[in-house]
C-alpha cells in the first residue's frame, strides 16, 4: 500500500518541480541520441579510469586524435572520397541490373523462365565466398572490389523489384488497360509506381550489402579505401584508427540510409505510412 | 496460340492482345470554356443483342441474350449473385467478346459503330499515386495534352461535386468520394455508354441515396447509354427506364419502368415495381 502510495505520488511532483518543459520537437531529436552518448561517456570514463584497456580499446578522445591527425594530413579524406566512390560504383552497376532484370522479369514471362532460376541459384551462393576466386580473377585492383559490390548489390534489388512488380494490384492493371494505356504508358503509370515501394525496400537493403561488401573486400585486398586504413593501422597496433575505421563506416552507412529515406519519402507521399509520419 | 497451363500474373499486359477499342478518341483538345458553354454530347449508343452466348470452359454463363436498347435510355440488370450480370457487362462495354452471337454498337441512325463506353467499378480502382484531377484525366486516355487533361478534370470533378478535392490523395478521400472520382473519370471522355457494376454497392445507405441522385442527374445532363448492374431493387426501380431481370444466363423479366425523372424516394408506383421485381427474382410470382 505503502510503495503504492509513493509510487503513484513520485511522478506529480516531478511533474510540478520540472521548470521548462522541452519543445516536443527537439526531444524527438535528441532521444535517438541519448543512448549512443550515454556509451560514448561510459566508454571514455572506462578508459580513463583504466577498467578499459588502451591495447583493447583505445579511449574516444584517442580516437579524436587519430580523426584529427588522419584529417589534418588530408589521409581521410582521400579514404573517404576512394570508398564512397567505389560504394557508388558498385551500388549503380549491380543495382541497375538487379533493376532492370527484376523489370525484365516481373513483366515478360519470357524473361523470367530464361533467367529467374538462375539467378535463384546464384542468390545462394554467399557473395563473400567468392573472394579468393575474385583476386585470382582481377587480382586486388578495382575491378575486384567493384566486382563483389555490384554482386552483392545486385541480388536484393533484383529480388524485390521483381517482386514488386509481379505484386502490382491487378484491378488497377486491368482498369489501366480499360483506358487505353499499354506499353510504355502503362509501365509508367501503373507498374513502376506500383512497384516503388518494394523497390525502395530493396535498395535500402542493398545498401547495407554495399557497405558490408566494402569493408570485407577492402580489408582483404587494397591499398586505399577505409578498409585499407583499418588494415594498415592494425598492423602497427594503432587500434585508435581502426576503431576510427569502424566509427566512419558506420557514419557513412548512416548517411546512406537517410539519403534512402528523404528519397523514399518524396517518392512515396501518396502512401498513407509516410503521410502519417509527416503530420506526427 | 498455345494453351499454357501457367499463367503469368502480367501475361495479359502483352501489347499484342487487344480486343479491345482503343480509348475514345474524341479527347481532341477541347476548349474547357467552350465545352461548359456548349457542352460536346456525346453520341449515346444504342445496343442491338442476337443470340448471345458466353462460355467459360463448359460453363455456360449467358444462354442466348436477345435484348435492344434504345439510346440514352437507362437499363438496370438484376439477378443473383453470379447469374452473369458483370459478364454481360463487360460484353456490352467491348471488354470481352461474346462466345457465339452478336452485339451490334449503333450510332443514331442505325450504323454500326465502334463502342465509345465507359465503366464504373465496385471499387473505385484509382491510382494511389495521382491526386484526384490525375486519376480523372486516366479517363482521357494518353493522348490529351497534360494541361487540357488536368483542365477537364477538374471540370469533371465539379460535376460530380468534388472540384475541391482536385489535388487531394485518394487515400485521404472518403469512399463515397472515391467512387464519385472514379465516376468522373468515366464521364470526363464523354462516353456514349456508360456501364456501372455496382458502383455503390460498397457505400453506407445514407451515402447510397445521395449517390444515386448524384448518378441520376449526372446520367441526364450526359445523355449517355447507361447500364447499371446492381443488387439493389429499389436502386434498379429508382434509376431506370426499364429493368431486366438475369437468371441462369437468360433474360426472365424485362420490365419499363415508365415514371419520368428525377424520381422521388418513396414514390408507391415504384414500389409497386420493385415488389413486382422482388418476386420474379425469389421466384415467387
Ligand atoms: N474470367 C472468367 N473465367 C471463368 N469463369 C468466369 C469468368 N468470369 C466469370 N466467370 C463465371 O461466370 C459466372 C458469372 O459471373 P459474373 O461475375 O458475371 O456474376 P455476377 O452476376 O456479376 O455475380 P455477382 O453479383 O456476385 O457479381 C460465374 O459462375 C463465374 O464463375
Ligand atoms: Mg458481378
Amino acid at each position: 500500500m505503502t510503495t503504492f502510495e509513493t509510487f503513484a505520488g513520485t511522478p506529480k511532483t516531478a511533474i510540478q518541480k520540472r521548470p521548462v518543459r522541452l519543445p516536443s520537437l527537439s526531444r524527438d531529436a535528441v532521444l535517438p541520441y541519448l543512448l549512443p552518448a550515454l556509451l560514448v561517456v561510459v566508454w571514455q570514463v572506462g578508459s580513463a579510469t583504466g577498467w578499459i584497456s588502451d591495447r583493447i580499446m583505445p579511449s574516444p578522445t584517442a580516437v579524436l586524435r587519430a580523426f584529427w591527425e588522419t584529417a589534418s594530413s588530408g589521409a581521410l579524406a582521400n579514404d573517404i572520397a576512394v570508398s564512397g566512390a567505389r560504394a557508388l560504383a558498385g551500388l549503380l552497376v549491380g543495382g541497375s541490373i538487379g533493376f532492370l532484370l527484376g523489370l525484365a522479369n516481373g513483366v515478360s514471362k519470357l524473361s523470367e523462365q530464361l533467367t529467374d532460376t538462375t539467378l535463384q541459384m546464384l542468390r545462394t551462393i554467399p557473395h563473400l565466398a567468392l573472394i579468393p576466386l575474385v583476386i585470382l580473377w582481377f587480382g586486388i585492383g578495382e575491378e575486384a572490389k567493384l566486382f563483389l559490390t555490384s554482386l552483392g548489390v545486385l541480388f536484393p534489388i533484383y529480388l524485390n523489384t521483381y517482386h514488386g512488380v509481379r505484386n502490382v494490384d491487378r484491378d488497377l492493371l486491368e482498369m489501366g488497360r480499360i483506358y487505353g494505356m499499354s506499353g510504355w504508358t502503362l509501365f509508367r503509370k501503373v507498374i513502376f509506381p506500383g512497384a516503388l515501394p518494394s523497390i525502395f525496400v530493396g535498395l535500402r537493403y542493398g545498401l547495407g550489402i554495399m557497405w558490408l561488401t566494402l569493408i570485407v573486400s577492402e580489408s582483404i585486398a587494397a591499398s586505399s579505401g577505409i578498409g585499407h586504413m583499418a588494415n594498415n593501422a592494425r598492423e602497427f597496433m594503432m587500434t585508435d584508427v581502426v576503431v576510427l575505421a569502424l566509427l566512419i563506416y558506420a557514419g557513412l552507412g548512416k548517411l546512406a540510409d537517410v539519403v534512402a529515406r528523404a528519397l523514399e519519402r518524396r517518392a512515396l507521399a501518396w502512401n498513407p505510412v509516410y503521410q502519417t509520419q509527416k503530420e506526427v | 496460340m498455345l494453351i499454357a497451363p501457367y499463367q503469368h500474373p502480367l501475361a495479359f499486359i502483352a501489347p499484342l492482345e487487344t480486343e479491345l477499342d482503343p480509348p475514345a478518341t474524341r479527347a481532341t483538345v477541347p476548349q474547357s470554356e467552350a465545352r461548359h458553354e456548349t457542352p460536346a454530347q456525346p453520341q449515346p449508343v444504342a445496343l442491338r443483342l442476337r443470340n448471345v452466348e458466353k462460355r467459360f470452359g463448359d460453363n455456360r454463363v449467358l444462354r442466348g441474350i436477345d435484348l435492344d436498347l434504345e439510346a440514352g435510355q437507362f437499363l438496370a440488370i438484376v439477378g443473383k449473385s453470379g447469374c452473369g450480370k458483370s459478364t454481360l457487362l463487360r460484353l456490352l462495354t467491348g471488354l470481352d467478346t461474346p462466345t457465339d452471337g452478336h452485339i451490334g454498337f449503333l450510332d443514331g441512325d442505325g450504323r454500326e459503330m465502334t463502342s465509345n463506353a465507359r465503366i464504373v467499378f465496385q471499387e473505385p480502382r484509382l491510382l494511389p499515386w495521382f491526386d484526384a484531377a490525375d486519376n480523372v484525366a486516366v479517363g482521357l486516355g494518353p493522348t490529351t495534352s497534360k494541361v487540357v487533361a488536368r483542365q477537364l478534370a477538374e471540370a469533371a470533378l465539379g460535376d460530380v461535386q468534388l472540384a475541391e478535392k482536385a489535388g487531394e490523395w485518394p487515400s485521404k478521400l472518403s469512399g463515397g468520394q472515391r467512387q464519385r472520382v472514379s465516376l468522373a473519370r468515366a464521364l470526363v471522355s464523354r462516353p456514349g455508354l456508360l456501364a456501372l457494376d455496382e458502383p455503390l454497392g460498397a457505400l453506407d445507405a445514407l451515402t447510397r441515396i445521395s449517390m444515386q441522385k448524384l448518378l441520376s442527374r449526372v446520367w441526364r445532363e450526359l445523355g449517355a447509354t447507361a447500364v447499371l448492374v446492381t443488387h439493389d431493387v429499389a436502386e434498379a426501380v429508382h434509376l431506370a427506364d426499364r429493368v431486366i431481370v438475369l437468371e441462369e444466363g437468360r433474360i426472365t423479366l424485362d420490365l419499363p419502368v415508365p415514371q419520368p425523372h428525377p424520381r422521388r424516394h418513396g414514390d408507391p408506383e415504384l414500389a409497386k415495381l420493385e415488389g413486382r421485381l422482388l418476386a420474379a427474382i425469389l421466384g415467387e410470382a
